[in-house]
């Protein structure tokens, strides 16, 4: 009788500790979890008005990233129609429609290691200086190493403005569209 | 209650309460290591200290350094390496050290692949080891962070991306490490923690289970002789100092070990004095810049095989590769299934196989520095293959090997 007690009382103590010991890890992962204020700054406005002139690379910064936008002129976007050996017909659905113009907007990191391309205006393309892999101005791959075309960061409309950080169909919709290029 | 008679000396005062005597017999005195051993066997040693060197420069680089993304750079750059008097000898002994640790670890663990001393009784010995070159390999990466230099960033973006876990997008993962959606303030702080506090107490105890695994099976020798260290330990207590297989731990045996620690500090002090570039890449002098990344970031040399064997692949293959080639290591002793605790140059085989993975690991270090384009790629490639058939075909050879 007195050893089951004692048994008993084990069990008990450990079954207490072990409360207690999930308990202090899930407190421990939890002090881990991105602060309050730091998920708030997880939105950047992108007012689509102010970015004017053509073929002109803007950088805007979000979640520590850079993102890339480009203004369309109608000869971009009319080469971009007709000219099929250049351009694919992803060029056309990556592109954001708002303010009369067409759009050019995504994070502008390379997809083979990560380094940040620069724009060639005069080119209308991107040459990425680490390996050499260039992207059109619609953001698809045109040369390697990289294999996909720049990611596009979540984004919801608001009049002229894009938020970026909030999900809406209309950024499912272009994932899912664009997305046929990416599995190479 | 014990006895305790009034005191002759202050030693026999300090053995009554504390047992001095028997801890010097159990730790050194009657700590028994074989004779017939080289100077490979000192390498324990040279680990122990530059271990303490990390430890020493580390607390008085802590006393100026600032965990703050604004301020971290310039806490060490100008701070430490200026205006601290001898700042700049600590930093240089606390980066050389943390670089050349890795290249005694490497010689360490090939000594131990070479002798067999994982087998028979030291298994724990080579699983604790392991241990501690994944704590030092944490150690590496969490105090590179933090002077918040060019590399620091973009290596530490780089690094902690492989947590997203390729295909599986596991961003949440990627995000609860980062404690942001890319290094930040958060990052700073917690790897700094880890790098002062938790992985420091981590691998002492590692050291202590590591020292302690040794007790029972003792030190392997260079013929791998099974030696009965009790009949030896009585023939050197009796005198036959000459005929016994053994000597003491200290003062014997450390003189040797003390030896190697001294020439191997000439060549240490060398590095730190005239020749510490290798450890301090100039990359690392530009201020971290999210929106700019270095041309090339590619890790220190001492990672550069497993990094090879990372991006040879495709992302998740290489995943999955990268994951192998630092676990396999881990079951060393069992993928050996040969009989023989002797040295490679008896075993037939295994020693062919050892030299060919020597030269592989130094292959996939070349590669890993070379850009990953046109023939570079493909040599690394066969590399990569290379070394992950030897770990399959390990276990096939080693059983058929004959016994000696």
């Amino acid at each position: 009788m007195g050893t089951d007690r004692r048994g008993f009382i084990g069990k008990a103590f450990g079954g207490v500790a072990a409360v207690g010991a999930v308990a202090s890890l899930y407190g421990m992962k939890r002090t881990w979890d991105m602060l309050p204020s730091v998920k708030a700054n997880g939105f950047t406005t992108l007012d689509m008005t102010k970015y004017t002139k053509y073929n002109h690379n803007y950088i805007e910064k979000w979640r520590g990233k850079p993102i890339f936008i480009i203004r369309k002129s109608p000869q971009m976007v009319a080469e971009m129609k007709s000219n099929s050996n250049k351009y694919k017909k992803q060029d056309q659905q990556r592109d954001i429609f708002i303010a009369g113009s067409h759009f050019l907007m995504c994070i502008g990191i390379c997809t083979h290691l990560g380094c940040i391309p620069n724009y060639q205006p005069e080119d209308q393309n991107y040459l990425c200086p680490c390996h050499g892999s260039i992207f059109d101005f619609s953001g698809m791959v045109t040369k390697g190493p990289a294999l996909i075309g720049y990611n596009i960061p979540p984004f919801k409309r608001d009049g002229n403005k894009l938020i970026l950080g909030l999900d809406s169909p209309e950024y499912q919709k272009l994932i899912r569209e664009h997305a046929t290029q990416n599995e190479m | 209650m014990a006895h305790f008679t009034k005191a002759t000396s202050l030693h026999d005062w300090m053995n009554q309460r504390l047992g001095i005597d028997t801890v010097r017999r159990v730790m050194a005195t009657e700590y028994w290591i074989p004779k017939n051993i080289n100077f490979l066997w000192a390498m324990g040693m040279v680990l122990a200290v530059t271990f303490a060197m990390l430890l020493i420069s580390g607390l008085f680089l802590l006393m100026y350094y600032q965990p703050n993304i604004h301020l971290a750079f310039d806490s060490v750059n100008d701070v430490i390496m200026r205006q601290v008097p001898f700042g700049w000898l600590f930093r240089d002994i606390h980066a050389v050290a943390a670089s050349i640790v890795f290249l005694v670890i490497y010689i360490h663990m090939l000594t131990g692949i070479y002798y067999g001393s994982y087998k028979k009784g030291r298994e724990m010995i080579w699983i604790s080891g392991m241990l501690l070159y994944v704590a030092f390999s944490a150690e590496a990466f969490s105090g590179y962070m933090l002077p918040w230099g060019q590399l620091s960033y973009w290596a530490g973006t780089v690094i902690t991306d492989l947590f997203s876990l390729g295909s599986l997008h596991a961003e949440w993962l990627l995000h609860w490490i980062r404690g942001g959606y890319t290094p930040g303030q958060p990052f700073l702080d917690r790897f700094f923690a880890l790098h002062v506090v938790l992985l420091p107490l981590l691998v002492i105890g590692l050291i202590g289970l590591h020292f302690g695994a040794l007790r029972i099976p003792h030190v392997n020798n260079q013929e791998g002789e099974e030696i009965d260290f009790e009949a030896e330990a009585k023939k050197y207590k009796s005198g036959d100092k000459k005929g016994s297989k053994v000597i003491a731990f200290a003062n014997d045996f450390m003189s040797k070990d003390m030896f190697v620690v001294g020439v191997y500090l000439i060549f240490f002090f060398y590095l730190v004095l005239f020749h510490n570039g290798f450890a301090l890449d100039p990359i690392n002098f530009i201020p971290a810049n999210p929106m700019h990344t270095p041309a090339s970031v590619e890790p220190e040399w001492y990672f550069l095989w497993s990094y090879d064997i990372l991006r040879g692949f495709s992302t998740n293959v290489g995943l999955i590769a990268f994951a192998f080639a630092q676990g396999i290591f881990f079951v060393f002793p069992f993928l050996d299934r040969s009989p023989n605790a002797k040295p490679a140059s008896k075993r037939g085989i295994f020693f062919l196989w050892f030299w060919i993975l020597v030269i592989d690991m130094t292959g996939l270090t070349i590669m890993g520095k070379l850009p990953p384009e046109g023939m570079y790629r493909e040599v690394g490639v066969m590399f990569a293959y290379i070394f992950i058939a030897l770990f399959i075909i390990l276990p096939f050879i080693t059983k058929f090997e004959k016994k000696v």
